[in-house]
């Protein structure tokens, strides 16, 4: 378990951004604590001060997982973001998506959203935006990428993909044996 | 299966005389209509096709005419000459009329090497020189070079020692030695115009001696040496003042786990301000959607504002709704002063 080096911090941030724009310093800066990111086995995770104290008297192959998973570094280096980061994106999200509820399982199956299952989109979002995806009745569902903006999907046809899939709550029993 | 014109006669009568069904006529209709190329022994009908029946029995048809198309072929075959041998009949072919695709890529070009390259920015052309030259030993033409070459080296029977050159020094050897260093560096050059060519990298010599080597050279070869020991270079003294090379690799090096999380989060806060400086305030996309909506929007005010005269016939107009936000002309300054 480490710190991240500057490049990773960097790369880490630029992601994040996409989700949450500068709310990222309310992650960073909290008044309830004193809370990291560390580096475990090219997985980043948030946890407190103390938490991280009582995990790193532990072997560091032995520790499976500690705070909350945020995402993981590629071989490649690039940052991907897990479900597991749900938590904490979804208070802070700046541009949102919600579900009609006919399109929920669909999404929640591992399918991208298409503008026939969108029920609300965020104003000025826009392509390529990270989106964090709701049911209508609030409830984040998972996160993805807008496909479209939000004038481009005004005028297209319902069977066009709006939002593309990148995680949702049903990996948590798809995936069950790799997240952490 | 190869018939003479002779026995075709025959053929023909047997065909016209037999009643049978299963016999067909070697007489096709539509006969213009199917493109021979012999060459290819190949035949191509192009007879329409009965689009109705041909969903309903489509393999029928499709032999019919490959049927036909296959007997106008064989048909035009048997006008070819035809000569006996061992007692099979032979034709030989026409020329092929269709052009097939080659089964392989067409060879690219070998990419030149560096010489060539040099040569074409200085505009050096080759000279063709004659094979053959005069041999004045033996007087006679001999080869340029390879086996049986005229003024050939190697067969000199006796060497004359050049002015300050070392007497006992060989030099036999010494002429051996430089072809054999001369046929190294060609090939060396051969390879690296081949890596050239494939964009690999290009392997380099290592650190060879060389006649001036440069200070890098030099600081890279003192690297190398220091490290090259059983313990890596650990032990290896070292010059009291002496810098760490810049060739040798870099250990990366992290922050410790439970450091100071002070600094870590002020780090880590500087950084996003300096990425939140980095993306433009000003989003063209956005702004340019922003002011497309205000378009829309105008529009749909003045379709709405064109229906209000209508409403405002009753309690509103008298309440003074009706009168528009703005009034008057003039420009920005003027506007709306002049009732004061």
């Amino acid at each position: 378990m480490r710190p991240l080096t500057q490049e990773e911090t960097n790369t880490f941030f630029e992601k994040l951004s996409k989700y949450i724009g500068e709310n990222i310093k309310l992650l960073i800066d909290r008044q309830d604590g004193s809370y990291c990111f560390r580096l475990h086995k090219d997985r980043v995770y948030y946890m407190s001060e103390d938490q991280l104290k009582i995990g790193s008297s532990a072997a560091g192959d032995t520790i499976l997982s500690i705070g909350s998973c945020f995402g993981k570094f590629t071989k490649s280096g690039k940052f991907h973001l897990l479900i597991t980061a749900l938590d904490y994106l979804a208070p802070y999200a700046k541009h949102k998506v919600w579900l009609k509820s006919s399109a929920e399982q669909q999404f929640l199956y591992g399918h991208h959203i298409m503008k026939s299952g969108l029920g609300r989109l965020t104003e000025d979002t826009e392509q390529y935006q990270g989106v964090i995806v709701y049911n209508m009745n609030d409830l984040p569902l998972g996160f993805g990428v807008a496909a479209k903006s939000t004038q481009a999907c005004r005028n297209c046809d319902p069977m066009t993909i709006v939002v593309f899939h990148q995680a949702d709550t049903g990996q948590y029993i798809r995936d069950e044996e790799t997240l952490t | 299966m190869i018939m003479a014109d002779g026995k075709q006669s025959v053929v023909d009568t047997v065909l016209s005389q037999s009643n049978d069904v299963r016999l067909e006529t070697n007489q096709i209709e539509n006969e213009e209509l199917i493109e021979l190329d012999e060459g290819n022994l190949l035949a191509v009908n192009e007879n329409k096709i009965d689009t109705k029946n041909f969903k309903v029995k489509n393999e029928d048809i499709l032999l019919a005419l490959t049927r036909d198309a296959t007997q106008v072929l064989f048909n035009s075959l048997w006008k070819l000459p035809v000569e006996q041998k061992d007692g099979a009949f032979l034709i030989t072919l026409p020329e092929s009329q269709t052009w097939l695709p080659r089964e392989k890529h067409v060879p690219k070009k070998r990419p030149p090497t560096k010489w060539e390259e040099y040569a074409k920015t200085k505009g050096i052309l080759n000279k063709k020189k004659s094979r053959m030259i005069w041999d004045e030993q033996s007087q006679e033409y001999k080869p340029r070079w390879g086996y049986k070459r005229a003024n050939d080296a190697t067969k000199d029977w006796l060497i004359e020692v050049p002015d300050n050159a070392d007497p006992y020094e060989d030099q036999y050897e010494k002429r051996k030695t430089a072809k054999r260093e001369r046929v190294a560096k060609n090939e060396l050059q051969r390879l690296r115009n081949v890596a050239r060519a494939q964009k690999s990298k290009v392997p380099g010599l290592g650190l060879t001696p060389t006649e001036k080597p440069s200070k890098d050279h030099l600081s890279k070869a003192l690297a190398v040496a220091h490290k090259s020991t059983a313990s890596i270079g650990k032990f290896t003294d070292r010059l009291p003042k002496e810098k760490p090379s810049k060739f040798t690799g870099k250990k990366r090096k992290f922050e410790p786990s439970i450091g100071n999380f002070g600094s870590e989060k002020e780090k880590q806060l500087k950084m996003l301000d300096i990425v939140s400086k980095k993306v433009p305030t000003i989003n063209t996309t956005k702004a340019a959607n922003r002011i497309l909506r205000q378009d829309e929007e105008q529009r749909a005010q003045e379709k709405k504002s064109k229906k209000t005269p209508k409403k405002l016939k009753g309690r509103k107009a008298t309440l003074g709704l009706g009168k528009p936000g703005r009034q008057g002309g003039g420009n920005k300054k003027t506007r709306g002063k002049r009732k004061r």
